[in-house]
């Protein structure tokens, strides 16, 4: 039985976060066997397809066409799951927000369980995943015969490009008369985005207010880096929540990660301890960020900042 | 319109969980416990809609232990009319919880079920989705805002690199997220007026549920520690290392 992954897409580009999911899913395969095919779903993704064939270790690449799968509502997509999963034994997609929408739809209307944010492959049916933000690493496994999961795409080494995967069309149609578009508002800030950004430049309650943020952007300019901030922070009223990392807001794993006047607190650690390098700036030498971080610098934040921009 | 939120009794999100000595799952023994922080907002939203004169009567349920009634108390002293437990011991997946849900809403025929995005134990994320499968109804998740109008309902949905707006007819199904809106504390006069709202319990067997899930829980390990670093004394010696050493700049 094969093992169909569900493309993420938007302004009709593929994310990257689908060739993270297919070597997933190929480390599956190892153990179970079958083809992987993509599934792309949407209104005229034509390029998005032949974006998705050059993947390695692509079977079949499976194109759903058609406006309502626009802006992938999780209504109609679900039902077009619903559809083809009877040719498979695994539906897989990345835990972004739009695969956390969609695949626990899929699950239910299958009678089955979802396993969410996938971060190791045991065997066929056996994998590892993250509980209390990362706090608990959960072994777990699933008896279904349809296996459902979203991926934690940090946790996957991309497939290369240089595959020429067969392109067919899917010509399900479904109805959806439950949900409708209106519109949306995507962020246009030159910076990446917090959950996906390779650097992320964090402040804490130690920033004292919101205008000190401004702080951080020199160097989350020079770094190409999205700003976070603590949950502190947030409760300050300096930074409006989506700015959270932490349990309670986004868990972030980056290249590099400069927390700044921050902490410590389990709550803030629990969402960017698998960061690869952590940087500590802070006043306080006891502050409990200096036990995760990989390089601490005690100290004025408000001397260090300025110098550190210069200096990057 | 009735409207129904669902709340989790979770260990509370500032305590440092441990795992049992024999992997078998999070100790959970002598641990502060609370509500789910996005069921907290999912009651909030509750309470507000019936302030706004919207909602005529909200109802709270929770599935779990007995203990799980401090949650439902402290979702009736926040504003909450009545209160449903379904009292099971045993570990609840998402998919049953769904299952279990969907009987409340048989018979309860809410307008609108507001619950938590994922519960901070299992971070799992999927209860409201998969309810609104098993339901038939449109879901509209991680919401930071919410209209109702006439038969209606326009959510604003924090996605991946912004906002998304959707209608969705009612009867829906929506799960909150953090900006939604900012949870009140319970006050002593209305947690003492909680004791009297009513509260009734079911068993998953009075629903017809079968808990039992295919989904088996075979180790839970501590991932591997963060060994500390070092601290450096300048800025010129940080941005050396994180050249030279770290390879990261």
């Amino acid at each position: 039985m094969s093992l169909l992954v569900l493309a993420d897409h938007h302004d009709g580009h593929l994310d990257d976060a689908t060739a993270s999911v297919i070597a997933a899913a190929r480390q599956i395969a190892e153990h179970a066997g079958g083809d992987v095919d993509v599934l792309i779903a949407g209104d005229d993704v034509g390029s998005i397809a032949e974006a998705a064939a050059k993947l390695d270790g692509v079977t079949r690449v499976r194109v759903a066409d058609n406006t309502v799968y626009g802006h992938q509502l999780a209504e109609p997509l679900a039902d077009l799951l619903v559809s083809l999963a009877d040719d498979y034994a695994y539906v897989l997609t990345s835990a972004s927000t739009q695969g956390k929408n969609v695949l626990p739809r899929l699950a239910a209307l299958k009678d089955v369980s979802q396993l969410s944010e996938v971060m190791g492959v045991d065997s066929a049916d056996t994998f590892k995943r993250p509980i209390y933000a990362g706090n608990a690493i959960a072994t777990v496994q699933s008896s279904d015969d349809l296996k459902v999961m979203t991926i934690r795409t940090t946790a996957f080494d991309a497939v290369g490009q240089s595959n020429d995967a067969a392109i067919e069309p899917v010509d399900t149609v479904v109805d959806n008369s439950l949900s409708r578009f209106v519109d949306e508002e995507l962020a246009k800030s030159e910076r990446p985005e917090l959950g996906g950004a390779k650097v992320v430049v964090s402040g804490g309650r130690g920033m004292g207010n919101g205008e000190n943020f401004k702080l951080l952007e020199g160097i989350a300019d020079k770094l190409g880096a999205a700003i976070g901030a603590s949950r502190a922070a947030v409760d300050a009223g300096f930074v409006p929540n989506d700015y959270q990392v932490g349990q309670t807001g986004k868990i972030v794993a980056p290249e590099l990660y400069i927390a700044v006047g921050i902490s410590g607190a389990i709550q803030h650690l629990a969402g960017m301890k698998d960061s690869k390098v952590i940087v500590a700036i802070n006043k306080d030498e006891d502050a409990p960020i200096f036990q995760v971080a990989d390089y601490g610098l005690v100290g004025d934040l408000f001397e260090i900042l300025p110098e550190l921009e210069n200096k990057l | 319109m009735k409207v129904l939120v669902a709340v989790k009794r979770v260990i509370d999100y500032n305590v440092k969980i441990r795992v049992k000595t024999d992997h078998s799952d999070v100790d959970l023994t002598n641990v502060k416990m609370a509500m789910n922080p996005f069921c907290e907002i999912a009651v909030e939203e509750a309470v507000r809609l019936k302030e706004q004169g919207v909602a005529t009567e909200v109802v709270a349920v929770s599935i779990g232990p007995k203990a799980a009634q401090e949650q439902l108390r402290t979702a009736l002293a926040l504003g909450a009319d009545r209160a449903i437990h379904i009292e099971t011991d045993e570990r609840v997946e998402s998919l049953a919880v769904a299952k279990l849900l969907k009987n409340v809403i048989d018979e309860e025929q809410p307008q609108l079920t507001i619950l938590g995005k994922q519960a901070i134990d299992t971070d799992n994320n999927q209860t409201g989705q998969m309810l609104a499968a098993l339901t038939g109804l449109p879901q509209g998740t991680f919401a930071s805002k919410l209209e109702v109008q006439d038969d209606k309902l326009q959510i604003t949905r924090e996605i991946d690199g912004g906002l998304q707006r959707l209608e969705l007819s009612l009867p829906a199904i929506v799960t909150t997220d953090l900006r939604l809106n900012e949870p009140r504390y319970a006050k002593l006069p209305d947690i003492m007026k909680a004791k009297k709202k009513p509260l009734e319990t079911k068993s998953p067997a009075d629903l017809g549920v079968e808990v039992a899930s295919k989904i088996s829980l075979l180790k839970v390990e501590t991932p591997a520690e963060r060994k500390g670093g070092i601290k450096v004394g300048s800025v010129d010696e940080l941005v050396d290392k994180l050249k030279n050493e770290a390879k990261v700049l």
